[in-house]
């Protein structure tokens, strides 16, 4: 089946959402979410811990389907892939977790090689060996290649859960919380990572977060998600220039803290 | 407010017909993903080697212990009516028929089974699954239904195994006690074995793989948010599949008497 063109250009919009809505039972996570990421850019979605962020990326990413609205990725509506169309997509997509989610019975190199060996069978052992080598010293973790993630610290694990996803090239990429629980200078270090990989890579991300020094440092452009809705929309300096108590609560709080 | 008794009667009754039905769906799905391709088979010899190699000290150590007691244990009321001779064809009857796959099951339900609830519940809670499945990786096929198979054919295995060790046991103990030669025990021992012993026994260790590897991978698999979610699959994953084993037992028994 050929399925309709998309009237959204994905070679400038690569992910465009219109009217999303999400519930768990009676709780309204989402509640009207209207987004489109240009390409090339770095979008922060700031917001309270509870509010939805992360479950809107993991909408994007098709681990969690909406109730109503679209979600169009690269072109394609992500609730109405098959589970191949599904896959293809996801190898243009770059998802860092959280907690980095790294495989806690692979070492490094094997975690880094996993998404590689299983999509691309075509590459010689030594064009992964070679592929490997260049993610890390992208994220300057070479020397971690035979660790277990048990022995990283958790700025390392953030950084090698970076590098799996960078290993597949992907056009997007969308990072979760990536400074949540780090020191602040390796806060910094992964502020850094984020714009290096924009320009190295050339990607359009998505960056979740509470943090408004990674919001600060990363963001080309910062959405601010209240209630299930985005409230304000501009540079990290335009959303922070109003009146509304909320934002003003969650900037001192978050600077005062 | 106080909910009445009723409610929470209705509630109890919903929430296990909603589980039965998840039951369902994930039995579907296995048997969906297993015929369809890509096959996951490094992963299976993988999980083979796990779940059969690194049983068997564990399987040997018990299966001896089993065929040497039960056989200690048995001689005095055998030797009471100078049966003492039949010995051999007895252990030998209750190792194949019963002794074998149900040790072997409870060993691997307990061994095997709590590894695979941890292992899957810990991935889920870590969102290494997630991760696994954004990575253009379907986890099912890749964690649950090579899980399920590697029990599946290795538990058969292990129990033939186990019955071997166990007649070994036996027969250390015959041989402490009477002149016997390890030829005329074998003989002994299985004068009485028919096909449908090994048979029905091969296919009920089968089915107890089937179950253990299922239970392990569903509770792991559905496991909630957090470290206790972890540990509740891991213990679910064994007492569920112990339970479903002796219930499997007491149908494979009555099936087989039938046929008998």
């Amino acid at each position: 089946m050929i399925k309709p063109t998309s009237p959204i250009d994905p070679s400038t919009h690569p992910i465009s959402i219109v009217g999303l809505k999400k519930s768990f039972g009676d709780l309204h996570v989402l509640r009207d979410i209207d987004l489109e990421l240009y390409k090339g850019e770095n979008l922060v979605v700031l917001g309270r811990s509870g509010t939805g962020k992360s479950v809107l990326i993991k909408i994007v990413s098709g681990l969690l389907k909406q109730d109503s609205g679209t979600v169009n990725v690269l072109g394609q509506e992500v609730d109405k892939l098959n589970t191949n169309e599904l896959q293809q997509l996801r190898l243009k997509i770059g998802f860092s977790f959280q907690n980095s989610a790294l495989y806690d019975s692979m070492t490094v190199k094997e975690n880094l090689e996993f998404p590689l060996v299983r999509n691309t069978p075509n590459m010689t052992r030594k064009e992964i060996n070679i592929a490997i080598e260049d993610v890390l010293e992208g994220v300057g973790l070479l020397q971690a290649l035979n660790q277990m993630p048990s022995e990283l610290s958790g700025g390392q694990r953030k950084r090698i859960g970076i590098a799996r996803t960078l290993i597949m090239r992907p056009e997007i990429m969308l990072y979760d919380e990536p400074t949540a629980g780090l020191d602040p200078i390796t806060c910094i270090d992964i502020n850094n990572l984020i714009n290096e990989v924009q320009e190295k890579y050339n990607t359009s991300s998505i960056i979740i977060t509470h943090d408004l020094t990674c919001a600060k440092s990363t963001g080309d452009r910062v959405m601010m998600l209240l209630d299930g809705r985005f409230v304000r929309t501009g540079t990290f300096e335009e959303v922070f220039a109003t009146d509304d108590e909320r934002i003003k609560t969650f900037y001192n709080y978050n600077f005062t803290s | 407010m106080k909910k009445s008794g009723k409610y929470v009667i209705s509630k109890k009754i919903d929430g296990l017909f909603i589980a039965l039905h998840d039951v369902y769906r994930f039995l579907l799905r296995f048997f969906k993903e297993v015929l369809l391709p890509p096959y996951e088979f490094k992963e299976l010899v993988k999980q083979c080697y796990d779940i059969g190699y690194k049983s068997l000290p564990l399987i040997t150590l018990t299966g001896f212990i089993t065929g040497l007691v039960f056989t200690k244990q048995s001689r005095p009321s055998l030797a009471e009516f100078g049966a003492a001779s039949w010995l051999p064809s007895l252990v030998s009857i209750a190792i194949i028929r019963a002794l074998a796959p149900l040790v072997t099951a409870l060993i691997a339900a307990g061994k095997v089974g709590s590894q695979i609830g941890a292992e899957l519940g810990s991935m889920k809670v870590t969102e290494q699954i997630d991760a696994m499945e954004v990575s253009g990786t379907n986890p099912f096929k890749f964690l649950v239904v090579t899980r399920i198979l590697a029990t599946t054919f290795m538990i058969p295995i292990l129990a033939v195994y186990t019955g071997v060790v166990a007649l070994a046991g036996s027969f250390i103990n015959v041989t402490q006690n009477e002149q016997t030669s390890f030829s005329s025990f074998v003989e002994s021992a299985l004068q009485n074995i028919s096909f449908l012993d090994l048979f029905s026994s091969v296919i009920k260790a089968t089915l107890f793989g089937f179950t253990i590897g299922a239970v392990g991978c569903y509770q792991g698999y559905n496991s909630s948010k957090g470290t206790e979610g972890v540990g509740k699959a891991a213990n679910s994953a064994v007492v569920v599949s112990m339970f479903l084993i002796f219930i499997e037992e007491i149908l494979v028994v009555q099936v087989v008497n039938a046929i008998r």
